[in-house]
């Protein structure tokens, strides 16, 4: 089959979601007042709480959850075929995504932009709340420590792409410099830094930097993973506006400029999708396509991830109410067409299905290389660039992905360690902090595989820590349209759908981890498990509580009008 | 800059929203950086207030060009062409 049409339909269904579905949704379901005074008014101090232009915060929430996780997903779930990882993606951002983030934008915005940990705990109860706390320090540990794996593999596959990467750095310092010390204007340092960018990987391009086999006894690839980490630590050490900050804005340039590359030379290419549309030819030790589909493809299709996100900062920022439908679920439909991207790069970026079948040879052994190769055949075909700069480039924009988000965890993860240590009654400097959080990622890195490579194998546990996740969110949304007598169906097919497989997911894997003595993952497996079925539980009470109470709440809940 | 910000020309508006895109999620960051910054001058001014003996004395005089600029920025604000203080001469 072409890809075009696969490209048109995926686009076409997620362009139908937006206009139908996810306005049903907000008229009849979340009922947007576009007079209803939203927290960025009414809590305004310019500093949390500031309406801002939708686009542009559109942009944010975009940006803030498109990691490399979007592309890991999806890269890594067409082994099952195309056609499983398509209708998830595609069905999961209109049905699914769409709901829970708008829904979660929508529910903090009517609790004054109160995030969903805090909202948890007022309709869930202390425990979820609590439990809440323990699912993000454990999302943000496999962050850290797959995200790392992920660079490092980019990094030896696309030697190329060792001078764009550590060049990006160069840029956003020189971009800080010139906007804090000299206070130049924003417009041309932007464009300035886009061209010098796109300039670095062309050089880049023509002076690939390979590690030598052995540095101090480490594999390139651990050499690597540990030079990522000693970034990391450092880059959220410094104060933002040296790095960060300058970071993630270039980033996020770079992240339009490089999709709308990307779908063009699919449409100019046209190419044909070789791998099968149902793969019944797996390889020996792929794991059911049910349930590991839905917790491989976690970002891209729903992910809890994004409602931290919308209800954090997005939900303090939002002008209007009405403005909720364009930047809750558009901001869905953006990650489901990187998703949607990746799964043709990885399955119509092959010359022949024996090509496409010698990359998936393993479980897990496409993964973001197999996207990185497949686009730049892509790229070549469609926009006729010179062979190896696409797969430059496409690496360059992964691991930029993966690199802010991994800077950015580090340091919410040494907040973690700073409050925990807090509540034992002990202070903890920002140097210990961050040295504490390394070492715990590092230790999984190193502890769970050889290699460095524990960050991979704790992947599907990702998943499924995310859906959980999502779904503690989306039985927040549910039991507070159950408290307004409004239909809660809505949210609540995608909450059990979520629980289910996740739940499934965790029970195959507590088999296989059990099988393999690798008691470390065990562990976080029970973990996730016993947490999962707390929620289930606390969610059941909390809604059926909700039930009771009836719908003589509706139209009072928190100060609501009409 | 918030919606009811001003129009103007579309690459001013273009300019507007980079920068807006380019502060916003650091804003909390910077107004803890900047409140932690002025619980330390405070902490200082009190003590020289109360007449206890400050221990960073020495190390103020390293800290001089750095307030320099923020003092003139100051003195600029208040109205004073030129600085105020003769052992103070930022200008």
């Amino acid at each position: 089959m072409n890809a075009i049409i696969l490209l048109l339909v995926g686009l076409g269904a997620m362009a139908l979601g937006y206009v139908f579905y996810s306005k049903f949704i907000a008229e009849k379901i979340y009922r947007l007042q576009a007079d209803y005074p939203t927290p960025a008014h009414t809590l305004r101090d310019g500093v949390d709480y500031v309406p801002t232009n939708r686009f542009v915060l559109w942009g944010h929430h975009f940006t803030s959850v498109a990691g490399a996780a979007p592309i890991v997903g999806p890269a890594i779930a067409v082994i099952w075929g195309w056609a499983p990882a398509f209708l998830w993606v595609t069905l999961g951002t209109v049905f699914f995504a769409g709901v829970h983030d708008f829904g979660a934008l929508w529910a903090s915005v009517r609790n004054k932009g109160k995030s969903m940990g805090m909202l948890s705990g007022s309709y869930i109860g202390r425990r979820g709340r609590n439990l809440f706390l323990v699912v993000i320090f454990l999302l943000l540990l496999m962050v850290n420590a797959a995200f790392a794996v992920v660079i490092a593999n980019l990094l030896v596959s696309t030697p190329t792409s060792v001078i764009p990467v550590w060049g990006a750095i160069l840029v956003a310092l020189v971009i800080g410099q010139l906007i804090y010390r000299w206070k130049v204007g924003l417009l041309w340092p932007s464009i300035g830094g886009v061209i010098v960018l796109y300039a670095l990987i062309l050089i880049g391009n023509s002076y690939p930097l390979v590690l030598p086999d052995s540095v101090f006894g480490m594999s390139a690839k651990s050499a690597w993973i540990v030079l990522l980490f000693l970034y990391a630590g450092i880059a959220s050490l410094l104060p933002v506006w040296v790095l960060l900050q300058p970071r993630d804005y270039i980033n996020g340039l770079q992240l339009f400029v490089g999709l709308g590359i990307l779908y063009a030379a699919v449409l100019f290419a046209s190419p044909t999708i070789v791998a099968p549309a149902f793969n019944d030819n797996v390889p020996d030790g792929t794991p059911g396509i049910v349930p590991l589909l839905f917790v491989t493809i976690a970002c891209g299709a729903i992910s809890g991830f994004h409602g931290m996100v919308a209800s954090g900062t997005t939900s303090k920022q939002l002008d209007k109410e009405t403005d909720a439908r364009f930047v809750g679920y558009f901001g869905a439909v953006g990650e489901g067409m990187l998703s949607l991207a990746a799964i043709i790069c990885c399955t119509a970026g092959f010359a022949t299905l024996v090509d496409w079948q010698a990359v998936y040879a393993q479980f897990g052994a496409g993964g973001v290389t197999a996207f990185v190769n497949g686009g730049d055949v892509l790229l070549m075909e469609g926009l006729g660039m010179p062979e190896q700069l696409g797969s430059t480039m496409l690496a360059t924009m992964a691991i930029l992905f993966a690199a802010t988000t991994m800077d950015t965890g580090l340091r919410l993860q040494r907040f973690v360690v700073q409050e925990a240590a807090e509540l034992a009654g002990f202070k903890v400097g920002t140097f210990l902090g961050t040295v504490v959080a390394l070492a715990v990622c590092m230790a999984l890195a190193f502890g769970a595989g050889g290699d460095g490579a524990g960050g991979m194998v704790i992947w599907p546990l990702f998943g499924t820590t995310n859906q959980l996740l999502a779904a503690l969110t989306l039985a927040v949304i549910s039991v507070i349209l159950i408290r307004k007598g409004r239909n809660p169906l809505f949210t609540l097919v995608p909450l059990v759908f979520l629980l289910v497989m996740s739940l499934y997911a965790l029970i195959v894997q507590l088999g296989t981890f059990l099988e393999q003595g690798n008691w470390l993952l065990l562990a976080m497996d029970v973990v996730i498990l016993v947490a999962a079925l707390w929620v289930s539980f606390e969610a059941f009470l909390a809604m059926r509580k909700g039930r009771d109470a009836g719908a003589a709440e509706d139209g009072t809940l928190d100060g609501e009008r009409g | 800059m918030a919606t009811d910000a001003p129009g103007g020309s579309p690459l001013a508006r273009l300019s507007a929203a980079l920068g807006e895109f380019y502060a916003a999620p650091y804003r909390r960051t910077f107004a803890r950086a900047r409140r932690d910054e002025d619980d330390l001058f405070m902490l200082l001014v009190c003590s020289e207030a109360l007449g206890v003996p400050n221990p960073a004395a020495y190390y103020t005089l390293e800290l001089m060009p750095v307030l320099y600029e923020r003092f003139h920025d100051w003195h600029r604000r208040m109205g004073m062409e030129r600085s105020p203080l003769d052992h103070v001469g930022c200008c």
